[in-house]
């Protein structure tokens, strides 16, 4: 892999290229898949699509571990850390925001179907015009100033959350020549266990940029890819108010036992 | 486990402005009396420090008991919650200040589990950073013994001078840190060496 380049400046390949290392990729897993390998559900760590993940992805197969105490549990949260207006990124500044008014709900359960009540759910995004409100950030777009793009809540006893927001853009960005991003919302959550703690992306429906987009396509399996994707939910919208999307997040089953489970009520 | 996972994504190159936070790196103030800094640096395969990391530790009071508090984002200054949240700077070094970990169990060295996020990196990775302790004590540790004797370094924070921990996570090379996966929590790597 050494004379790949690896600087996310250089921007030299097409997206062309990129294309037909993706569509390698992808045909090498489904002749695993026909041989009997099993499905991947998760993103590659090792996809090298993504320029900068060839640096930065471990080399070695993970280290099974037998989680501890530690891991079984995850820090509590409560309304002294979440204040219930943070769920709405519309009403943080003087102004409205520019764009498409939006709330994206859904619910936070576990591999084994239990919901994560009372759980932090962090969210971050690009505004309406694909610009981040972050210094580094030197996309040519305008920044609202009444948009900074970054919200929280605590999931409810059924685990379900809800954002009010702004669709955001795409982007473009420097993994390859005339790179683009689908549009998405950076989410973060905890589980029970802190074995379950994810940070990902969710995408909107039927983004013409999903076949270009490496990070996207880092996860191999077209069905778990379409675990990312919200999907439009006429009942979430709201009358000459707003759309409406709908994202159920299953985090990975907890390594508890029963009996640790029922300790917790 | 009945359901499939959602997969994760990287946190990409613009989280600065919507995960850290003020206070996050501080699970104790620097005056507590048993305050320690734990600290390190964040290495990508060339050995270059990665200047987009964002780590997570999560750990027992010096007693090994768990925090059952709210309060990691605002922190009141006296509840320990255990949980702290810290990006790197521009040379990739991350610092929290923090108690030593007690053990949570007979047979368990005391550790702090260390999480770790980056633009590049497309999904977390889980490590152990160890307090320096007996060889004794590491020996038993169920995790310690399972790990090859010549990568166990890297699951060992080091005693600084200034009393310190230091805890250097390298992505890729020859001290490539051992990164953990649970039985409930599959994760594809695609190819390794
Ligand atoms: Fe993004």
């Amino acid at each position: 892999m050494a004379e790949k380049n690896t600087d996310p400046d250089a921007a030299v390949l097409s997206q062309a290229e990129i294309d037909t290392e993706i569509a390698a990729i992808h045909a090498e897993y489904r002749a695993q898949r026909d041989a009997g390998a099993p499905v991947e559900t998760n993103a590659r760590l090792n996809f090298p699509p993504y320029r900068s993940s060839l640096l930065r992805h471990p080399t070695k197969s993970l280290h099974h571990a037998d989680p501890e105490d530690i891991e079984l549990h995850s820090p509590a949260f409560g309304h002294r850390d979440v204040s219930a207006l943070e769920s709405d990124l519309t009403i943080q500044h003087n102004g409205e925001p520019i764009g498409e008014r939006i709330i994206v709900t859904g619910r936070v359960i576990d591999g084994d179907g239990r919901a994560v009540a009372g759980q932090l759910v962090e969210m971050w995004q690009a505004n309406a015009a694909g610009r981040y409100m972050h210094k580094r950030d030197q996309h040519p777009a305008p920044l609202d100033p009444n948009f900074t793009g970054v919200g929280r809540t605590l999931t409810g006893p059924d685990g379900e959350y809800s954002f009010t927001t702004i669709k955001p853009a795409p982007y473009p960005w420097k993994n390859h020549n005339n790179a683009w991003r689908s549009a998405h919302i950076h989410f973060s959550l905890f589980g029970t266990d802190f074995t379950q703690r994810i940070v990902t992306q969710m995408y909107f429906p039927g983004d013409p940029i999903f076949a270009l987009d490496p990070i996207y396509q880092s996860i191999t399996d077209q069905a778990a890819r379409d675990r990312l994707v919200a999907t439009y939910d006429h009942s979430v919208s709201q009358h000459e108010w707003n759309t409406g999307y709908r994202w159920d997040i299953v985090l990975s089953g907890s390594n508890r036992t029963w009996a640790e489970q029922e300790e917790e009520h | 486990m009945k359901l499939t996972p959602t997969p994760g994504q990287t946190v990409g190159p613009f989280f600065g402005y919507a995960l850290p936070y003020a206070g996050g790196e501080a699970l104790v103030d620097r005056s507590h009396p048993s305050a320690v800094r734990l600290h390190g640096t964040v290495y990508d395969g060339d050995g270059v420090p990665v200047p987009d990391a964002l780590l997570e530790i999560w750990q027992p009071d010096e007693h090994g008991a768990i925090s059952r508090q709210p309060g990691s984002l605002h922190r009141d200054g006296y509840t320990f919650t255990g949980w702290g949240r810290a990006a790197v700077d521009g040379a990739g070094h991350y610092s929290f200040t923090t108690l030593e970990p007690g053990s949570t169990g007979p047979e368990v060295a005391p550790y702090v589990l260390v999480t770790i996020f980056a633009r590049g990196l497309m999904d977390r990775l889980f490590t152990r950073a160890y307090l320096p302790s007996e060889p004794a004590t590491l020996e038993r540790d169920p995790l310690l013994s399972s790990v090859p004797a010549e990568r166990r370094h890297t699951l060992l924070a080091s005693r600084e001078s200034d009393g310190s921990l230091r805890f250097d996570i390298h992505f890729q090379g020859e001290d490539e840190t051992v990164f953990l996966t649970y039985p409930n929590t599959p994760q594809f790597t695609g190819p390794v060496d």
